[in-house]
């Protein structure tokens, strides 16, 4: 997994709730048996018309946003399908970040298996944000998440929380199942206690 | 006195591997799920790494999502979904995994074989690639969907890094009236406490209408869990889940199966225990439920009218249902029951399983599919298919005019060749209304498989209810 340390880059303005990851990335592409390539077609279908012009009133068909590297959304951002595929799309597309009021929590924790960090902030925060994204060329974000500190392009500086165990392995780029593996001793003693008191297991 | 628990706590300290300081858990996984769509990149890592599968005899897998629900004897025309189901033949095979390819009659939805073989079992903890695997807690494991880099988590380690959920009760007081199932419940409960209520918990529901229900009706409310935000669902077993379960392919026998009873019978919530919240909900509140919007919340008893963006709660929801009710074409204050459907769609790991389909076929027995419409019935599983044959379903069906398909997901993503077209209308007894996810342009209603069947022959949704005899 790629680090995430600091990351500065234009944030896109999406001010939907239940962006769902149908939306994000719609079924057609979950087809694949890879992780990249998906970026082409993050919100494919509010994206492209059906003969695969770009319907221009979209954000990331816009001027400063078609190299977005932070999306900015309304609530439940993430809800529905636990696909894997949508942080892959929004990764590929180049975003790292993600800020909304709040996320649905499969997609929430994909996002820290892949390297992109989503932050939870209340809703005049996330509102604030918004307003600026709406900006364009000069909507520039710079998000450190050593500091937990989001610096908005008028230089106001906003804290974050973030898990520490999940930032700590963000800022590592840590793998998960080579710092399990390192438990596996646990993991023969539980299944021996298991098979030995609940065999059906 | 020992600690008082709720059934979500119970299973979770029986799963505990261990923990760190920050509260991270490691948690033991009992049973793993796969399916075609979100394990090629899991295996692949697994190679790439060396790595092998800590537990095959743990594991299930079955493609559902690309299946073709036609004749299946020339194999799949779609390259990709071709590979992708080839993929995860040759995964299955080189790991050494249990598994159900696509002409073996035990094949289906991933959620309906696992109940059906005796796979899931009460108390366990259950993962799968897939966010509808809360359809297990209505055995009182604690089931819940992951993402693909998770599901290469649990194959490797048998275990995952979680932290403990809040736990939230649905209670269901009272009996549901005449003609009210399982799916208007879920509707109605997802209606009230909205898509993202449950986001962060873990459901428990109880209450007379829940006991009351089967098995088949229990999945129901559990499978759309996922629909009002929570992960898992959970119901505690007693003897309609016990017997269900018994002489099942993979359920415990004999001796194993007396020791496992005695322990089930311990997975309930201890009285006095606490929840961090709790909701209450009158059965004889509901009525036959459907989705009017593009949001599984979006939700109206079949009396009522399409609902008007000025009454919205705020500023955001007013946007969104704007947005719903121009992709849906619909106009508020237009009666539910007067909206005429294209399509209709049985099927689906919520409403799939035989008694869906028994529930669908009385409906349709002697009546005829509305001449505008096509219908489709899609059993959950080949042995749901090969059960309904047997009992005649797919006589009534099929004398009425729906189509009667092999197993598989189908039309409930439309990943396959079932597909709306842009601008077709469906009542659907599927779980997801959004935008696209039964085809580009396509229009969702969600209803029960009563209220799909009788939309079929009307013409319209209509109220099953009121359906002429």
């Amino acid at each position: 997994m790629e680090k995430f340390t600091q990351f500065t880059g234009v944030a896109a303005p999406l001010p939907m709730i239940n962006v769902n990851t149908d939306m994000i990335i719609p079924k057609q592409f979950l087809k694949t048996i890879r992780r990249s390539g998906l970026g082409k077609n993050l919100f494919d279908e509010m994206r492209y018309a059906v003969d695969g012009s770009e319907i221009a009133d979209f954000v990331l068909n816009k001027a400063p946003y078609r190299k977005a590297g932070i999306l900015i959304a309304g609530d439940n951002f993430g809800c529905g399908s636990s696909r894997e595929h949508a942080p892959w799309a929004i990764l590929d597309f180049g975003i790292r970040c993600v800020i909304a009021p709040s996320f649905a929590d499969i997609f929430f924790n994909n996002c820290f298996k892949n390297g992109i960090l989503p932050i939870k902030l209340e809703q005049d925060r996330v509102d604030a944000l918004m307003a600026q994204a709406e900006n364009g060329a000069n909507a520039t974000f710079t998000v450190e998440l050593e500091r937990q500190v989001i610096t908005a392009p008028d230089g106001s500086e906003i804290p974050f929380d973030v898990d520490p165990f999940r930032k700590h392995c963000l800022l590592k780029g840590l793998d998960d199942i080579g710092l399990t593996m390192q438990k596996v001793e646990a993991i023969e003693d539980f299944e021996a206690r298991q098979k030995s008191s609940q065999p059906w297991f | 006195m020992a600690q008082l628990k709720t059934l979500f706590e119970k299973i979770w300290d029986a799963h505990l591997v261990g923990a760190q300081d920050d509260g991270t858990c490691l948690l033991y996984v009992d049973r793993h799920l796969v399916h075609d769509v979100t394990s090629p990149q899991a295996f692949e890592g697994l190679r790439m790494a060396g790595r092998t599968v800590r537990r095959p005899e743990a594991t299930l897998a079955v493609p559902d999502h690309n299946v073709p629900t036609t004749d299946r004897s020339k194999g799949i025309e779609d390259a990709q979904s071709r590979i992708q189901v080839e993929t995860l033949d040759k995964n299955a095979r080189d790991f050494g995994i249990t598994y159900f390819p696509m002409n073996d009659i035990r094949q289906g939805v991933v959620h309906i074989v696992g109940p059906e073989q005796g796979f899931t079992l009460p108390g366990m903890t259950i993962v799968c690639g897939d966010s509808h695997t809360a359809t297990h807690g209505a055995f009182g494991s604690l089931a819940f969907g992951i993402g693909t880099s998770e599901v290469e988590h649990v194959l490797a380690t048998q275990t995952l890094l979680q932290k403990p959920a809040k736990n939230m009760l649905i209670r269901v007081d009272g009996a549901l009236p005449t003609g009210v199932t399982a799916k208007d419940l879920i509707l109605a409960i997802i209606g009230k406490i909205g898509t993202a209520g449950g986001t962060g918990y873990v459901v428990e529901y109880a209450g007379q209408a829940i006991r009351d229900l089967s098995m088949e009706g229990r999945m129901t409310v559990c499978n759309m869990t996922i629909e009002g935000g929570a992960r898992a669902g959970l119901i505690a077993p007693d003897e309609t889940t016990f017997n269900y379960i018994k002489g099942r392919a993979m359920a415990p026998k004999g001796a194993v199966w007396e020791a496992a009873i005695a322990y089930w019978r311990t997975l309930r919530t201890d009285e006095g225990a606490t929840y961090d919240t709790t909701v209450v909900i009158d059965a004889a509140e509901i009525e036959p439920t459907v989705t009017w919007g593009t949001s599984p919340e979006d939700t109206i008893g079949i009396s009522g009218v399409v609902p008007d963006p000025t009454d919205a709660r705020d500023e955001g929801k007013k946007k969104a249902m704007e947005r719903a009710l121009e992709y849906m074409g619909l106009t508020p204050g237009t009666p539910m029951a007067s909206i005429a459907v294209d399509q209709v769609f049985i099927g689906s790991c919520t409403n799939g399983r035989i008694e869906d389909l028994r529930a669908a076929a009385a409906v349709a027995k002697g009546r005829k599919v509305a001449p505008a419409v096509g219908a489709m019935v899609v059993p959950g599983s080949g042995l749901v298919k090969e059960q309904a044959e047997a009992e005649g379903l797919d006589k009534i069906f099929l004398e009425a005019g729906f189509e009667w398909r092999e197993p598989g997901c189908s039309m409930c993503l439309a990943m396959n060749a079932d597909k709306l077209k842009p601008g077709e209308r469906c009542a659907s007894t599927s779980n997801r209304n959004f935008e696209g996810r039964q085809g580009r342009a396509g229009r969702t209603h969600l209803v029960g498989p009563e209220m799909a069947a009788a939309a079929a022959i009307a013409g319209h949704l209509t109220d099953i209810r009121k359906l002429d005899s």
